[in-house]
């Protein structure tokens, strides 16, 4: 490689940074760290564990395991930990399933950066579907693991069962604030009211806390900010170099349009990359540059951060490898039908 | 005194572990600082958000960092 063309790749690598991470980008991305790390800090999570106890009524545990992933795993190391604790300890290898699909795909960061990066479509096709398979996940599971009355050891231990109601309003103000920017376009009406938004949250966040409380979120915030940021840009930069080195034909044979093929060839391979949270979406939208099709990409957003191969390692370790391989091929398949019925419906 | 730090290498596990020793030197508390990371294991502690601690077999707190005092006051106990 000449050392001019691996110049014109860095260059290529900074290029993409700057459009990933542009002012508008992170603008939107700052509230919802400050909502993440409001919902890691602030949000008692135990409160929601007791859904998952080994006599939690089944609907309530599905239904939970589905939506909780936004509350209670910001970050994907959490994930696991959870997923274990669910199947070993709680409600069993549904609802532990229905968890580990959607827990990475609805928290609040990957939504907001997919609309923001894939378009609105894509993000909010990611969320609901997200929820909708992740329940078909879990049965599907449960349907053909019917558990062995396996004793629950011990349960779940939970610690403190705090006030949510300020929790809730403030995570409404953060929300308020993530979304306004989106609905209002006229410039000047937009800062009046951010600044407006603002303030309330800034005097309410002081009356409803403590100086402790607010002390936590803020490192929170900073702490998830210094974890995902980093990766990130790594992530975008070598996504900014696929665009170059990647062959348009080859990108287009295989996942290009929205064959069944391509839908399924998107979701393997999806599911044995690794992407730390957020770098799913530049890849994506690198690999959609390049004529990647709307179904394909989403059976990639769907499968990708569910899967990888290590977390398959550690996946297998809790469940052992017959589940596991059942769990995974439940993904890839799942991914491609949901990628191929979006794409079929889009076009 | 025996004391464990549940978590699988996350970087508020380390933190824990850090805030731990830091708190046993100041006092002069002779322990058996260990770390968990083995999720079969943590969760034989009933620990499902990490990270976690367990002074003498009995666990303190999950899913959070604790503040300084706290953890002095379950040391010096």
């Amino acid at each position: 490689m000449s050392p001019d063309y691996l110049l014109y790749l860095m260059n290529a690598g900074v290029q993409s940074v700057q459009n990933y991470l542009a002012l508008h980008v992170l603008l939107c991305l700052i509230p919802a760290f400050f909502l993440a790390g409001a919902i890691a800090s602030l949000f008692s999570k135990e409160s929601v564990l007791k859904f998952f106890g080994a006599d939690a009524n089944a609907y309530v545990s599905y239904t939970v395991a589905a939506v909780s992933g936004c509350l209670l795993a910001v970050c994907s190391c959490t994930v696991l930990p959870l997923f274990a604790g669910i199947y070993k300890r709680g409600a069993g290898i549904g609802p532990a399933s229905t968890f580990l699909f959607s827990a990475p795909a609805i928290n609040v960061l990957a939504i907001v950066y997919t609309a923001k990066i894939l378009g609105y479509d894509l993000g909010a096709a990611r969320a609901v579907i997200a929820i909708l398979l992740s329940l078909v996940v879990g049965i599907s599971m449960a349907f053909i693991f019917e558990r062995k009355q396996q004793e629950a050891k011990k349960g779940i231990k939970t610690f403190g069962d705090d006030e949510h109601k300020k929790s809730a309003y403030l995570f409404i103000l953060l929300l308020a604030i993530l979304i306004t920017p989106e609905i209002i376009s006229n410039g000047r009406y937009l800062g009046v009211i951010m600044i407006v938004l603002i303030l309330i949250t800034a005097h309410f966040s002081n009356k409803w806390f403590t100086k402790e409380e607010l002390k936590e979120w803020m490192g929170e915030t900073w702490f998830l900010v210094k974890q995902i940021t980093p990766l990130l840009f790594i992530g975008v930069f070598f996504a900014g170099i696929i665009v170059e080195i990647l062959p348009k034909e080859y990108v287009v044979e295989f996942v290009g349009g929205n064959a069944l093929s391509s839908n399924f060839i998107a979701a393997i391979s999806a599911a044995l990359m690794y992407f730390s949270t957020l770098t799913e979406v530049p890849i994506i939208s690198a690999l959609t540059i390049l004529g990647m099709g709307k179904g394909p990409s989403l059976a990639m957003l769907l499968a990708g951060p569910a899967l990888s191969l290590p977390n398959m390692i550690v996946i297998g370790r809790i469940i052992g490898a017959k589940k596991a391989s059942v769990y995974i091929s439940l993904i890839v398949i799942i991914s491609t039908i949901s990628g191929f019925a979006y794409g079929m419906y889009i076009i | 005194m025996k004391i464990e730090i549940l978590g699988s290498g996350c970087a508020k596990c380390n933190k824990l572990k850090e805030l731990v020793e830091k708190v046993a030197n100041e006092n002069g508390i002779n322990a058996e600082i260990t770390k968990v990371e083995d999720i079969n294991k943590i969760l034989d502690y009933g620990v499902m958000i990490t990270p976690g601690l367990v002074v003498d077999g009995d666990v303190k707190i999950a899913g959070k960092i604790p503040s300084e005092d706290k953890v002095k006051e379950w040391l010096t106990q």
